[in-house]
């Protein structure tokens, strides 16, 4: 401690920490009293409930009759159910799809309008304005949209293309597709909004070198644009596969997990464990199961972060 | 090196976790039990005190009675008898509150303990409620009501505990019907007077209607467990059973029988042979009536009730509506029969239950038992424009139920005749009761196997129902509570 006092003009350690100390219990008082209603809603709304999760996750309950430890027995009930595999299913293959097609249209629709001169607010605010619409309003509107009647809207516009009608929602292999091109259209503009802001902050001498060397249009993306925002893009990546893994309104919704179980999701069937039994629900199943969702999301950031911290940039 | 900076912050962090925690373990040791032990010797008690004349403590009840979404005329119609109810029993004040029975949104409220006061279930769930003690016992109290032995026996019991006790009061009971739009009899050229009698007329009317009108000729429920429900009443309708109940009380699945498999291979003919089932195969019982009334459907089976729902929530044409007998195949065979029950929430006092249970008295039975209460009540819903005369099996007996219709046969504003093939051959038909253990979660089962089979030209039917039935028989299985 002492030998690098001497070396470098820095205040030592005990000074810069008896200086802290009493600057925070100066303002410690005023400080605590601020963050209290913060503090007491936050318990309130967010611990409280989690905590009580983890102690439903033990117990037999239907948060009416008197709950009954019961151990592990939930999870194990839980991995038991034929369901958790196909739910599980269902939601990796929304995810997928989601990546592979709803990922890139943010991308795409924000390099697009980057290269307006003029109307770029308006267009922003077009782009947001799925997000804006209530997520009930919408899937409602959109499963009027997805009639697989002849008449039904989405059908006559491919008419009019001499395309035949879909069934859209009534069918096992079509139902999870539709609802990734609603999900897509709902949550495309607030990401569209975030890449905007990171392309503005691409360096335009980087794109004036690139002409100099005869990149194509296709290139410049390629090879400047990609990688000057790819900070944004491993953390909107990993916040869209959280969010997927969490698909509820829309199934729920749009066909209540069918048709035959084929858009039953996770949290969907944490949905079915806890009410759909007019005897009384499952909540104890229904916390296991969302706990090792929870945990299985944990997992899974950490180890994203840990691959992708090689590939990122130390702004 | 301590850092001594951030302890303030970890003390304020772990203060929030400590205070969460107390509050878990406060709640969970405060939260509300039923007290039954406490109930009965107090409403002895009181209703004893109130049958002495003395004067009535005010007390105030919430009844689930309004339908959301129902037009401001059948709401007024409420209103009106809610103002007669509060002119008879001048202490009590009634509340009404939307409500409408759906498994998703009982079950929440069961665990919120908001559901109102008074509240109704369907047939299926009374057993299992009065089990897990989530509805209250009314049996004195009904039983000074002095009727209560008028009760049919086989409507009667899906209220009662494993004594007899009363702890909820059967308000309707319904059959199940084909119905059909005679509109669309008409344009497809049949004649909607002579509707169909054997499941291969259903089949071929189906196919006609769907040829010459371009709608669906016939569309079957599938989602929210109308699905099983249906599949149940088709099974019943030729021969088969869900479950088998044991002398000793094991009760068996037999979701794969014969009689079901019948059932679905017929209803894949029509779907993909035929292709008379329209486009559309998510219907639950309210989107169904819905499109019934928006003329996209020829027929389906269905409750023999629903034309009051129809007009008050789905502006249906009254000249379109047409009600039949389902057709009955096979011996054995038989129509499922259901009904609603109302029932009184453990959360209330005792003057609360005994002003529910007049409530119940006076908004359902009465018009069933009393000339003056049908003639009221159908004043009270003429004078808004709503439907009287719809037709319901009796939860008396049948003398009853004709002496209730003929005291308002005034009033009926319904078209009667069409629903002629409905009432003249319902009485002849075996009523069977909906499948006894675990009704909502077996029906549950069954509406995958009805979707798949109306979605999936593949679909494998025996594989299915064995699927389920190996379902249902673990819920069979399950240790009681």
């Amino acid at each position: 401690m002492g030998s690098i006092s001497e070396v470098a003009p820095v205040p030592s350690v005990d000074a810069r920490s008896r200086a802290a100390r009493f600057r925070v219990t100066r303002a410690g008082l005023a400080t605590f009293a601020f963050l209290l209603p913060m503090l007491v809603i936050f318990g309130l709304f967010a611990w409280f409930p989690i905590i009580r999760a983890f102690v439903m996750s033990v117990q037999d309950t239907n948060l009416v009759s008197d709950p009954v430890y019961v151990g592990l027995q939930n999870f194990q009930r839980v991995l038991a159910d034929p369901l958790l595999g196909i739910a599980v299913r269902n939601t990796a293959w929304f995810a997928f799809l989601a990546l592979i097609f709803g990922f890139p249209v943010p991308i795409i629709l924000a390099v697009l309008m980057s290269e307006l001169r003029h109307r770029r607010g308006l267009f922003s605010a077009l782009a947001y304005l799925p997000v804006v619409v209530p997520p009930v309003v919408s899937v409602l509107l959109w499963r009027f949209f997805f009639a697989a009647s002849p008449t039904g809207v989405f059908n006559t516009i491919l008419g009019w293309f001499g395309l035949g009608p879909l069934p859209w929602l009534q069918n096992a292999g079509t139902a999870i597709p539709s609802i990734v091109i609603e999900a897509t259209w709902a949550a495309a503009g607030a990401t569209v909004i975030i890449y905007l802001a990171a392309l503005v902050g691409v360096r335009p001498e980087l794109y004036d070198a690139a002409e100099v060397d005869g990149a194509s249009l296709w290139q410049k993306i390629r090879y400047i644009t990609l990688p000057q925002i790819r900070n944004v893009l491993f953390v909107t990546l990993i916040l869209q596969l959280i969010a997927t893994a969490q698909l509820f309104t829309e199934p729920l919704l749009f066909t209540g997990g069918g048709p035959a179980n084929s858009t039953m999701t996770v949290l969907l069937l944490i949905y079915k464990y806890a009410f759909q039994n007019s005897l009384g629900g499952d909540y104890g199943m229904a916390a296991a199961l969302s706990l090792m969702l929870a945990a299985f999301l944990a997992v899974f950031t950490a180890g994203y972060y840990w691959l992708t911290r090689r590939w990122g940039v130390d702004s | 090196m301590r850092s001594t900076t951030r302890r303030p912050a970890s003390v304020l962090a772990a203060l929030a976790v400590v205070a969460a925690t107390l509050l878990a373990a406060c709640n969970s040791a405060a939260s509300p039990s039923p007290s039954t032990a406490a109930s009965p010797a107090a409403s002895a008690g009181s209703s004893a005190a109130a049958s002495q004349g003395t004067a009535h403590e005010p007390v105030s009840i919430v009844v689930g009675a309004l339908r959301p979404g129902v037009t401001q005329a059948a709401a007024d119609a409420l209103f009106e008898q809610i103002k007669e109810f509060q002119a008879k029993y001048p202490w009590i004040t009634v509340q009404p509150e939307e409500y409408n029975w759906t498994a998703p949104t009982f079950t929440a409220a069961l665990a919120a303990g908001t559901l109102p006061d008074v509240f109704t279930i369907p047939f299926t769930d009374g057993k299992g409620l009065i089990a897990e003690h989530q509805i209250t016992d009314i049996d004195a109290l009904v039983r000074a009501l002095g009727y209560a032995d008028k009760f049919n026996p086989s409507v009667l019991v899906n209220g009662q505990d494993s004594a007899g006790k009363i702890y909820a009061v059967p308000t309707a009971a319904y059959g199940m019907s084909l119905t059909y739009n005679r509109t669309l009899f008409k344009q497809a050229g049949l004649d909607p007077d002579k509707p169909p009698q054997t499941w291969d007329d259903v089949r071929a009317a189906a196919k006609t209607i769907a040829e010459k009108t371009g709608v669906a000729g016939y569309a079957s429920m599938a989602t929210e467990n109308t699905g099983g429900w249906q599949l149940t009443t088709s099974t019943y309708a030729n021969g088969g059973r869900m479950e088998k109940v044991a002398d000793d009380g094991k009760v068996t699945a037999t979701v794969n029988n014969d009689a079901t498999k019948a059932v679905l291979q017929r209803l894949k003919a029509m779907r993909w042979d035929d292709k008379s089932m329209g486009s559309t195969f998510d219907y639950a019982w309210g989107t169904m009536n819905q499109a019934f009334a928006a003329g996209q459907v020829g027929m389906f089976t269905g409750g023999s009730d629903l034309y009051t729902w129809m007009i008050q929530n789905a502006s249906l044409k009254p000249d379109d509506y047409g009600i039949t007998v389902i057709p009955l195949d096979g011996s054995d065979s038989g129509v499922l029969g259901g009904g609603t029950l109302a029932a009184v929430n453990v959360v209330t006092t005792a003057e609360q239950r005994d002003a529910a249970v007049k409530w119940i008295d006076f908004y359902y039975i009465q018009k069933l038992l009393t000339q003056d209460g049908a003639v009221a009540d159908a004043k009270a819903l003429t004078a808004n424009n709503q439907p009287v005369g719809v037709p319901a099996l009796p939860i008396f007996d049948k003398a009853t139920y004709d002496e209730s219709q003929v005291w308002i046969k005034d009033y009926i504003n319904v078209p009667t005749e069409q629903m002629t093939p409905f009432t003249s051959k319902i009485f002849d038909q075996p009523l069977i009761n909906e499948p006894v253990a675990h009704t909502q979660e077996l029906y549950a089962a069954l509406d995958p196997v009805v979707q798949a089979v109306l979605t999936d030209p593949n679909a494998d039917i025996n594989a299915l129902l064995d699927a389920a039935n190996t379902q249902v028989q673990a819920v069979l299985d399950a240790p009681a509570p």
